[in-house]
């Protein structure tokens, strides 16, 4: 199983990754692979078809095309606009649902690998999922049984996320290390 | 059951700026520094969650507020005091009719039957007995207790009992009431009860709470957050209610 599930995180994440310097497909899938594929690597279909849409949409651009024995080999490199774009996603929390933790964990190691501050992601996330607790504290107070049992059950769930959350936030420096050393 | 006249009438949460301030309290014990940099606002009638993990001093920091432990620095704004530097006199009388509290284990006399631990602090300012403990069975009706009145605390369940010193804390109607992690020992239904009696009866009355707790489904209640982390705060934006 990927840790980044579908196309929305995939394209913010290799921008992340092109920071640091401009990279062949092959080399971002490497990259890739190493800090958040657990299971199954990433497919070549998925990194080009990626690719293809960062520079269609001007998020990245061809540094360099390398002749070689086979097909050209294409640099690419991250443009001002790619460098806003995943700015923007680092500092949006995601929606609290089930099960979040995939793109909050790819967010997190992101901002670590890029010198970003992780802690004010896993702030902004909190806030995101208390603010959801009070709404459905209030929800409940105001309903029926069967109200109260459902949003007992997402607040169980919210509450599970949290708990992560805090656990992540006491463990940053241990995991920086880890990812840097990698 | 209808509570009398609140405050809450005709002025909801913030609308007259902070009742207690606390800016940059510092406090060690011995070589432990409990505190580092902390401060909060609470507005009248506001209530507020202080979160935390285990040892981030949240529960020293609930004390300085409260007038219970000096801070080594910094001030607490209370009404036109600061409680940092007031006699022990003033903090005394505040702490029996202003503020209110509600420990984790009730912390009632056992001695005592309910009714009387409800009706104490109305006595201790100077109520007659029959009066107080009229009014300390009033609010024991609204928070669901009556049946117990004449119990002793060590005859009640956990949750009654703690519904009772939640009783005790609300009876001056106190215009803060400060909870220290006070489902910490109930289970999630008794808990939620305790909460929600808790809160709905503050809001009535007009009286913010400081509601120190680790948990997030008990912070929920509150109207916002504030996180404290290795004796710092960390405000969390809220919405108001």
């Amino acid at each position: 199983m990927c840790i980044v599930r579908g196309m929305s995180a995939l394209g913010p994440t290799f921008l992340g990754l092109l920071e640091s310097r401009p990279q062949h497909g092959y080399d971002l899938k490497r990259a890739y692979d190493e800090h958040f594929a657990t299971k199954r690597p990433l497919a070549y279909g998925q990194v080009y078809a990626t690719l293809s849409r960062l520079l269609k949409n001007g998020l990245v651009e061809v540094a360099a095309t390398e002749a070689g024995g086979g097909p050209e080999r294409k640099r690419y490199a991250v443009t001002d606009a790619g460098v806003t774009d995943v700015e923007q996603w680092l500092g949006r929390p995601e929606s609290p649902e089930p099960y979040l933790q995939s793109a909050l964990y790819t967010k997190v190691v992101l901002a670590l690998l890029t010198g970003r501050p992780a802690d004010e992601i896993l702030d902004v996330q909190r806030a995101e999922h208390l603010r959801q607790m009070r709404e459905l504290t209030r929800r409940k107070a105001d309903g029926d049984l069967g109200d109260q049992l459902i949003c007992d059950h997402a607040l169980f769930h919210l509450e599970a996320d949290l708990r992560w959350l805090e656990l992540t936030a006491a463990r940053l420096n241990e995991l920086s290390g880890e990812v840097r050393g990698r | 059951m209808t509570q009398p006249t609140s405050r809450a009438e005709t002025v909801g949460p913030g609308a007259r700026g902070p009742l207690l301030s606390a800016y940059g309290l510092s406090k060690a014990f011995g070589p432990t520094q409990a505190l580092t940099a902390a401060s909060l606002t609470l507005a009248e009638g506001e209530i507020v969650a202080l979160m935390g993990p285990s040892g981030s001093g949240k529960s020293t920091f609930l004390h300085c507020l409260a007038g219970i432990v000096r801070p080594d620095a910094g001030r607490v704004d209370y009404a036109g005091t600061d409680l940092a530097r007031a006699a022990d006199t003033r903090l005394s009388a505040l702490r029996r009719t202003e503020f209110g509290f509600l420990f984790q284990f009730g912390q009632l006399v056992p001695e005592l039957s309910c009714v009387e631990n409800v009706a104490l602090p109305l006595r201790l300012g100077g109520q007659r007995r029959r009066a107080a403990e009229r009014e300390a069975l009033r609010l024991m009706e609204h928070l669901d207790v009556a049946d117990v009145a004449r119990r002793r605390p060590g005859a009640c369940s956990g949750g009654q009992g703690q519904r009772v010193a939640a009783a005790r804390a609300l009876v001056t109607r106190p215009r803060v009431v400060f909870a220290d992690e006070p489902t910490g020992a109930l289970d999630s239904l008794n808990g939620e009860k305790v909460l929600r009696l808790l809160t709905d009866t503050a809001r009535e009355n007009g009286s913010s709470v400081l509601l120190v707790t680790h948990e997030a489904r008990v912070a929920a209640y509150a109207d916002r957050e504030v996180i404290v982390r290795d004796g710092r705060t960390l405000d969390v934006a809220g919405g108001a209610r």
